[in-house]
């Protein structure tokens, strides 16, 4: 891990700068900010309802935030336009959590989407590419299955190939490990690790499994409540101070401190806001 | 007064429900009526934005739609034609005019039922279908998936089953009012005893290519309300795979709601 390092000479080429979100009148992110550089593999690392997903949604803009400043390679895109989104979406690859393949398409067909919509290639030269790259999921052979007729794992290795066909500059995985056994999350840890140092890719990972998020982190970000408890390198985290970093850390159920008033308020239903 | 108060609140409420669906049934038209614009703009211009609308995909709708829909149409057309000519005879006999029954089946046929049978009908095939698979592509994220691949969902999902429904529907119309009035024949020729070629003759006589056109322009307007009214419907999808066919039901009920009531529309206004 130490060989990968970023130097601090590498460009940042992702920042977020105070991000505010609402939903409704809640208030799901407050004041986030994040420096990824090229070539490091970030993970943004929080319990349920910590707002990493909904990070993740801005930073794919899919939704848009009351307030604060998101770059991506340079470009603001708080402020793009659609046509402006849809260039910069092909220097970018998501693989979502449960791989959002189509599943009307077979595994190639999906694979071979984004060539299809954004080159000019021939039909032979996008096959190449598409089965190189299931090559590189380990996913050789499997072009011609549906989606319907693969496993959880092999589902998100395909979204994987299909989050790389376009070699992007950035790649973002929803929670690459969840719901998989040891042994296939482990190789999908190797597959992220490996396309950073192979393919130079700048790699954000959004992920609750403690394990996978110390084996491919080069940086940590950990996130509760909406707020930024800490970044740092795996050794920092580990090392944080921070009581509820120590809990998460350590799988500790947090009690949360009683207020007998509001308790007996919301047993009664009284002060809830009306309907 | 604590009766009149509970009245008064309870009134208050309706009220407010009132309120909420009228603004989500305005929401939905407004998100319609967007996805219209959208998708004749991408039509239009998508190639200069580089997000060209394929043919292959229209061309599987139109299977889809279209083709596959030619048995269900055609037997669905014949009962229909049959069921016309039955009571046209039936009741002008009570006039001694069943020699006029061929006026009225004509006219009945391509004015009115042919087109609003087809609908209903594809509108339960197809409008479903389109809000189911909206629908379960949402729950997914398969929508979030072709966003963050730089592909405009309207342009890859909506405009093809659009363009589909535009062509086939006319077609499946069309072809429906031809079985309708072939089966219609058959049984005015054998109940009156004249020769098919003179009920064809008739059938000229009776249809203006006005009728023909009435026709066929409420069913261009079907078209673009069962694409629509799938697409606002399954795209509304809550929560999983019961919410799947809960969007589902909604398409085919607002779907043939939305129709009838165009028809009346149409017809109230081009035929007084």
């Amino acid at each position: 891990m130490t060989a990968a390092t970023p130097t601090a000479s590498r460009p940042t080429v992702i920042e977020v700068d105070d991000l505010v979100t609402h939903y409704g009148t809640r208030r799901i992110l407050d004041g986030v900010g994040l420096r990824v550089r090229q070539g490091e593999i970030l993970v943004i690392m929080g319990g349920s309802g910590s707002g990493k997903s909904t990070l993740l949604r801005h930073l794919l803009a899919l939704e848009k935030p009351t307030s604060g400043r998101i770059s991506l390679l340079g470009n603001d895109i708080t402020q793009m336009d659609e046509f402006e989104l849809y260039a910069l979406a092909r220097k970018m690859g998501v693989a979502f959590q449960g791989g959002a393949l189509f599943s009307s398409m077979t595994v190639g067909e999906n694979v071979m989407l984004p060539l299809r919509e954004h080159t000019k290639l021939d039909r032979g030269t996008m096959q190449i590419m598409m089965r190189l790259k299931l090559e590189i999921v380990n996913l050789a052979g499997f072009e011609h299955l549906m989606p319907s007729e693969l496993s959880g794992g092999m589902i998100k290795r395909a979204a994987f190939a299909r989050a790389i066909i376009m070699d992007p500059a950035l790649l973002f995985c929803d929670e690459p490990s969840a719901g998989l056994d040891p042994v296939v999350s482990a190789a999908l840890d190797e597959l992220i690790l490996r396309l950073r140092d192979a393919m130079r890719m700048t790699i954000v990972v959004v992920t609750h499994e403690l394990e996978s998020a110390f084996r491919i982190a080069d940086r940590i970000t950990v996130l509760d409540r909406g707020r930024i408890l800490a970044t740092g390198t795996v050794d920092e985290i580990r090392g944080s101070s921070n009581p509820r970093i120590q809990n998460l850390l350590n799988r500790r159920f947090e009690e949360e401190t009683l207020d007998p008033d509001a308790y007996l308020a919301r047993l009664t239903g009284e002060g809830a806001p009306a309907r | 007064m604590p009766a009149a108060e509970a009245r008064s609140a309870a009134a208050l409420r309706l009220l407010e429900e009132i309120g909420h669906a009228s603004a989500r049934g305005l929401q939905a038209v407004g998100f319609g009526a967007t996805l219209l614009s959208d998708s004749l703009w991408w039509i239009a211009l998508g190639r200069r934005h580089g997000q060209v609308v394929h043919a292959a995909p229209v061309f599987a709708e139109m299977m889809a739609i279209g083709v596959r829909a030619l048995p269900i149409v055609t037997l669905l057309s014949a009962t229909i034609g049959l069921m016309l000519a039955l009571q046209g005879i039936y009741s002008l006999r009570q006039f001694g005019a069943e020699q006029q029954v061929v006026l009225g089946v004509a006219l009945g046929i391509t004015r009115e039922f042919a087109p609003l049978i087809t609908g209903i009908l594809v509108a339960g095939r197809s409008g479903s279908a389109l809000a189911a698979r909206l629908g379960t592509m949402t729950i997914s994220n398969e929508i979030d998936a072709l966003r963050v691949m730089g592909v405009n969902p309207v342009r890859f999902l909506v405009v093809p089953s659009l363009l589909a429904l535009l062509v086939m529907l006319p077609c499946l119309v069309l072809w429906s009012e031809l079985v309708a009035l072939a089966a219609a024949g058959v049984y005015v020729v054998g109940e009156l005893g004249t020769t098919f070629g003179v009920y064809v003759q008739e059938v000229n006589r009776a249809v203006a290519v006005g009728d023909l056109m009435h026709g066929l322009g409420k069913t261009a307007i079907f078209s673009v309300l069962i694409a629509l009214v799938g697409i606002v419907d399954g795209s509304a999808v809550k929560g999983g795979a019961e919410g799947v066919g809960r969007v589902t039901t909604n398409a085919v009920v607002h779907g043939i709601t939305a129709i009838v009531f165009t028809d009346m529309l149409f017809v109230f206004a081009t035929t007084r």
